[in-house]
């Protein structure tokens, strides 16, 4: 819509050739002027290039829709009004029924938490004809640090569905709805990214998981600012392409330390409170997710996994319906498992901190849990 | 007034000069064909220049008490209008205490905060609180949701619009106890009805739709809120002149202003933060840099204190910092 011809919006004869002869093609290059710089430029009255601007706006500008007609129509045509349920009951009920469609989740955590082992549940559960609640399409997987496991799939698969996956074509058709990529730059990424964009539709697919973000970034050796920067076509790009095929798209996050660097206060705050900075500081936890703030306004949903205490919990971190609630889980043979339906409400800032203690012990707990 | 202040086009204006008339008042006993031979322009052009010079030139010599300068009102005007004016409650009575009774109309407010921490929570919010029938205190007007980010859940809409329903059956019930039960009438489905959604991509068609608005504005008189959420994204990804975007933005600003003024309703927009490099330390400090600072009327930033939420008025013309 940015990139429309001016040639092709129904505007006076005159004017029409009068912007074409200036070079102003695109009706970007028209709306990024001001009305003065225009009237400079192509030489024209006031009133011609307020009208004209206002036919150009009226044209790219997107059409409206009310709330109402929005709702009615998610759940006409989305399964179950454009959620993606993950099998978990407890945090299907705090999403509002699963992963939301056509925008970004977040897994986020420390090393070795289960992020990959939720995104293969849901690779799986989203191959899966409807009638057993997937997706029946295709989901593609881009696993930048090779993490993906086959074999640990089809464990999961027959734990979870014997009745499907017992039968060798049955298991060997839904396998083989799970592409997997394997970029190994930012630039093949970016490469791939594109291609997918063409051939969503085509291909049926209805789920996209990119393990992990962090680490395409962590490759390219540039620090703070500039990383940012790079990332910001890549997030509205995935944005973008989750928004106009209507499909989840879930990511995960690495953790590191926070450093200096990290700000947590407005100016304001520092001004006044001078004597408890430092108890304030006692209460966020030493990890934080990667890929900086602004990635952290990108993602609409954030699933923080972490261990406290020798336990695993999923919190739900950011979501613009749930309330804030960790749940704790286990990793098990045919995938993920809640402990308790019921998540415990989580106040304040706590939601978005991540711990990482006792995570040794359930490593080695988990190890003894599998065989 | 001076020639070269005139809203036309520079060709006219160079060949004004070059015929000798410098001033308005040497335009104004001149008639259009005399004006058209002198410049060697066609007759209908001439007519225009004079009608743009007449125009301009008739808020000089007016001589209505406060039309002194044209568009101007004393300030004793304007206090009756602001009194008169409504406002937006934002359902939570901390908020409207400080804000003054609710968002303001007629003005451009702005809200910041860090990710998770409500912003879209509290737009989606106003866009409903602002169907509040004036029975009970709103203004039940229409609003317009403008979603850049695709933050905007329908079903968080309906929950807070059947919440919203549910409060004003209890006041109703509270304060009405001796006259018969008025029955709310609304139902969710009809709050989420009066809310206009927009979805936008990319920034060209942010600003073709804030240009839009005014002539959807003038078809849909009974919006009086408009919610931008949030006015950063497009601007913070791939903008690699600063100067065109600081335009644009100024630009943008001006014109939801004028809005806000116009339609009398409230512009609120959201946004979001980024670090500040300032004193030898890293602070939060809202997006689009210190030039969009300036162009917002009032602002108000969220954080968390603790393991609660609060609210910090920025900056604001008539309330304080609290």
């Amino acid at each position: 819509m940015a990139n429309k011809l001016i040639s092709e919006i129904p505007l006076p004869k005159s004017i029409a050739n009068v912007f074409s002869a200036r070079n102003i093609s695109t009706a970007k290059d028209a709306l990024t002027l001001t009305e003065f710089e225009l009237m400079e430029l192509l030489d024209v009255g006031l009133t011609e290039v307020r009208s004209a601007l206002s036919q150009i706006s009226e044209i790219v500008a997107p059409p409206y829709q009310t709330a109402l007609s929005l709702m009615e129509q998610r759940f006409q045509n989305e399964h179950l009004g454009g959620h993606f349920p993950t099998g978990l009951k407890g945090l299907d009920a705090a999403l509002c029924g699963g992963i939301p469609f056509g925008v970004l989740t977040e897994l986020v955590g420390p090393a070795g938490i289960g992020k990959t082992q939720f995104c293969l549940k849901l690779s799986l559960l989203a191959s899966l004809p409807t009638n057993y609640g997937g997706l029946d399409g295709r989901v593609i997987y881009i696993d930048v640090e090779s993490k993906f496991s086959s074999r640990r799939l089809l464990e999961i698969g027959l734990r979870s569905f014997p009745e499907i996956f017992q039968m060798k074509e049955m298991a060997q058709e839904m396998a083989g709805r799970i592409l997997v990529l394997r970029p190994t730059s930012l630039a093949e990424f970016t490469q791939s990214l594109e291609q997918i964009k063409v051939s969503l539709l085509q291909k049926q697919v209805k789920m996209l998981v990119i393990d992990s973000m962090a680490a395409l970034v962590s490759g390219e050796h540039e620090q703070g600012a500039r990383r940012q920067q790079t990332l910001s076509w890549h997030i509205s790009f995935i944005k973008s392409l989750a928004e106009f095929s209507r499909i989840p798209v879930v990511v995960t996050n690495q953790v590191r330390s926070r450093n200096h660097e990290d700000a947590s206060r407005y100016s304001f705050q520092v001004q006044s409170r001078d004597g408890a900075i430092g108890t304030t500081m006692q209460y966020d936890s030493h990890l934080v997710a990667a890929l900086g703030i602004q990635w952290a306004h990108a993602v609409t949903t954030r699933l923080v996994l972490e261990a406290k205490s020798g336990e695993r919990f999923i919190k739900v971190a950011k979501s613009p319906i749930s309330p804030p609630l960790a749940f704790p889980f286990h990793i098990t043979s045919s995938g993920i498992l809640l402990l308790s339906d019921d998540g415990k409400e989580v106040m304040g800032p706590e939601i978005n901190a991540i711990h990482c203690q006792g995570h040794n012990e359930i490593i080695n707990f988990g190890m003894e849990g599998l065989h | 007034m001076e020639i070269w202040r005139l809203p036309i086009s520079a060709s006219q204006r160079g060949k004004l000069i070059s015929a000798g008339y410098t001033s308005l008042s040497s335009l104004s006993s001149i008639s259009s064909s005399d004006l058209a031979r002198e410049l060697n322009v066609s007759e209908s052009e001439a007519m225009n220049i004079l009608k743009v010079a007449s125009h301009s030139r008739g808020s000089e010599t007016s001589n209505a008490s406060c039309s002194i300068v044209e568009g101007a009102q004393s300030a004793w005007d304007m206090l009756h209008d602001e009194e008169s004016l409504m406002h937006i409650t934002t359902s939570s009575a901390d908020l409207d205490n400080i804000l003054g009774g609710g968002i303001h109309c007629k003005e451009v407010t702005e809200i910041g905060g860090v990710p998770g921490i409500g912003k879209t929570q509290l737009g989606i919010q106003i866009a409903v609180n602002v169907q509040i029938p004036n029975d009970f205190g709103g203004l039940g007007g229409n609003s317009i949701y403008i979603d850049t980010e695709g933050s905007f859940m329908v079903e968080r809409a309906f929950q807070i619009a059947e919440a919203c329903i549910e409060d004003m059956s209890e006041y109703n019930r509270f304060l009405r106890k001796d006259f018969q039960e008025c029955k709310i009438k609304m139902q969710p489905q009809d709050i989420l009805e009066n809310i206009f959604y927009f979805r936008i991509c990319s920034y060209t068609e942010q600003i073709a739709l804030i240009n839009y608005l005014d002539k959807f504005l003038s078809e849909h008189k009974d919006v009086k809120v408009i919610v931008v959420d949030s006015v950063t994204f497009h601007f913070r990804q791939d903008f690699d002149d600063m100067a065109l975007r600081t335009r644009v933005l100024s630009g943008m600003a001006l014109k939801l202003m004028n809005l806000a003024k116009r339609f009398s309703l409230a512009v609120v927009l959201l946004n979001q933060v980024t670090t500040k490099h300032t004193e030898a330390s890293f602070q939060l400090a809202l997006a689009l840099g210190d030039s969009w600072s300036h162009t917002c009327t009032n602002r108000i930033v969220l954080y968390w204190n603790g393991n609660e939420r609060y609210a910090y008025i920025d900056k604001s013309p008539s309330l304080r910092s609290a």
